[in-house]
């Protein structure tokens, strides 16, 4: 039997079996990605709940795992409304322009070193981080498209807000990561990985995030910047549950009010999932030879282990720093990304520039 | 009035306190014992005088108190209580000091208001305010409560013995000054 599957494999032409193999990537990555979504709603309902010194769901299934799944049921059995007054195109696009981002860009995520002879990346591009900034700033489209087609005023602001937001940060985030590509020699995201393996000073990992001044400024600036692009407190204005009654959200329910939320939290674990491959090593430990290439299917399922689980604390962060601070004043927000971040990316890049010249020149 | 607004230091305009200030605070919480009460499993001490659902009480012997006065049923706000008197040619009490009992004596969990006036109206102390809070049924009938289950759920209360407490104090009133 398994000789047989065997033989049809290794009968495969090249194009075929790569064909067969990035489907099986795609749908396993997927599928990953939606059962994280999933479960980062019950890590985010148990943790508020706990810093809040509540319990929280913890009646469907063992200490409320199947919680999502009845969410689910719920969602897509809720009346779906309508209103009347909406842009009815616009108003079904936009959920839907929700989740596409996130979900395109986990393409060059590298999520694992190899498994069998197949690298865990679904796309090892060249131009990696080009195509990952330019899929993110689609995400804004959603939920303008949303404040616009539900023609009433709170869901509008939210989208206005949102556009703003979204468009200051990303030039900050964007110029934020060029330093590190100046240390990398080229765009691709496992040759970043590639650069962050060993160790400094023995034992401390080399990862961008602790390897000199320049890449954890870097770092820090991507950080927040993230959670600007996500929509997460500190910078929630879009959503703003206190002025805006739910911002750009408002008029919709049932599955569609749920695709936004899943985008949002789709768009948590990818961002987390950059931070994991551009600062923190991606796939690698730098101890006991874990930032090679597995050579045994255990190794590689040990490093995508260690790349989900590098992927689930950026998360525990994100929930917990949700439910710690609250929410930024806009001019504050306006403030912070045009006449703070932005300078001080643009001169982390010259600093960085000139170090590395210098550096070359010794 | 104008308040001085003191300019923030370095490490305040990087947020650098409210962060660790937050993240202490938070997890403390996190780690603090837990106030939620697991409902249906945990329940709370129903305290001492209060006011749940009106059930009838059987004396010590375990005969009816209620004598079908009526007043409970004129006194009630919501008009939940609806009691049908034996008539002439009725049933007579099962007790001593009584005259009758009511024939059907029906209370409507659904209209009570909880507010105790049958209690307090209640010159033989038949009627009390119980400690159950949560009732529930499938349909309307099965929250109008008769005289059988009211009895049933409500229990002797031997506690309060009327006729008891009647003769002690007219034995009191027989000597001068009265106490009080």
């Amino acid at each position: 039997m398994i000789e047989s599957v065997n033989n049809w494999l290794n009968g495969l032409s090249d194009t075929q079996s790569l064909l067969l193999f990035t489907s099986i990537k795609a749908i396993g990555a997927f599928s990953v990605m939606m059962f994280m979504v999933a479960y980062t709603v019950v890590l985010e309902r148990r943790l508020c709940a706990w810093i809040q010194d509540r319990i929280g769901p913890n009646r469907v299934g063992p200490f409320g795992l199947l919680q999502p799944a009845a969410d689910g049921i719920k969602a897509f059995f809720k009346e779906e409304m309508t209103p009347a007054h909406v842009r009815k195109i616009f108003f079904t696009l936009a959920p839907m322009l929700a989740l596409i981002p996130a979900i395109l860009n986990l393409a060059v995520i590298p999520f694992g070193s190899t498994l069998g002879k197949q690298p865990m990346v679904l796309a090892d591009l060249n131009v990696g981080i080009l195509y990952t900034f330019g899929i993110v700033s689609l995400g804004v489209y959603s939920i303008v498209l949303a404040g616009y087609a539900a023609n009433s005023k709170y869901p509008f602001l939210g989208g206005i807000r949102s556009t703003a937001q979204l468009i200051s940060y990303e030039i900050a985030m964007g110029m934020s990561v060029i330093p590190i590509f100046l240390y990398v020699g080229n765009l691709n995201l496992s040759s970043v990985i590639t650069a962050q393996t060993g160790t400094q000073l023995g034992v401390l990992p080399n990862w961008f995030a602790l390897q000199n001044p320049m890449t954890f400024l870097a770092f820090c600036i991507f950080l927040v910047s993230a959670f600007a692009e996500t929509n997460r407190t500190p910078f929630d204005l879009p959503e703003a549950e206190q002025e805006l009654a739910g911002g750009y959200n408002v008029e919709y329910s049932a599955i569609k009010f749920a695709m936004f939320f899943m985008g949002e939290y789709a768009n948590m674990i990818l961002v987390s999932a950059m931070m994991v491959t551009l600062f923190f090593g991606g796939w690698t430990l730098p101890w006991f030879g874990l930032d090679q290439p597995a050579t045994t299917p255990i190794g590689g399922v040990l490093h995508i282990g260690i790349f989900l689980g590098k992927v689930f604390l950026f998360l525990v962060m994100f929930v917990w720093i949700r439910w710690m601070w609250p929410r930024f004043r806009y001019d504050q927000l306006m403030d912070l990304g045009w006449r703070r971040f932005i300078p001080v990316a643009l001169a982390n890049i010259l600093v960085t520039a000139v170090w590395l010249w210098w550096r070359s020149a010794q | 009035m104008i308040i001085k607004r003191k300019p923030l230091n370095l490490a305040e305009r990087l947020y650098l306190p409210a962060i660790i200030g937050g993240f202490k605070v938070t997890l403390r919480h996190l780690l603090k014992k837990k106030v939620t009460m697991q409902y249906p499993e945990e329940k709370w001490v129903v305290p001492e005088g209060y006011r749940g659902a009106p059930y009838l009480v059987k004396d010590q012997e375990g005969n009816t108190k209620c004598v079908s006065c009526q007043l409970c049923e004129f006194v009630c706000p919501p008009k939940a209580i609806k009691i049908t008197p034996p008539g002439p040619a009725g049933q007579l009490a099962d007790r001593a000091n009584a005259e009758k009992m009511p024939k059907e004596f029906e209370i409507n969990m659904l209209r009570c208001i909880f507010c105790g006036f049958c209690q307090e109206v209640c010159p033989e102390e038949a009627i009390f305010l119980q400690k159950d809070y949560s009732l529930t049924g499938t349909s309307r009938a099965e929250m109008i409560y008769n005289k059988e289950k009211l009895l049933a759920l409500g229990g002797v209360h031997a506690g309060v013995q009327k006729w008891k407490h009647k003769a002690d104090e007219a034995k009191e009133q027989e000597s001068f000054p009265v106490k009080a």
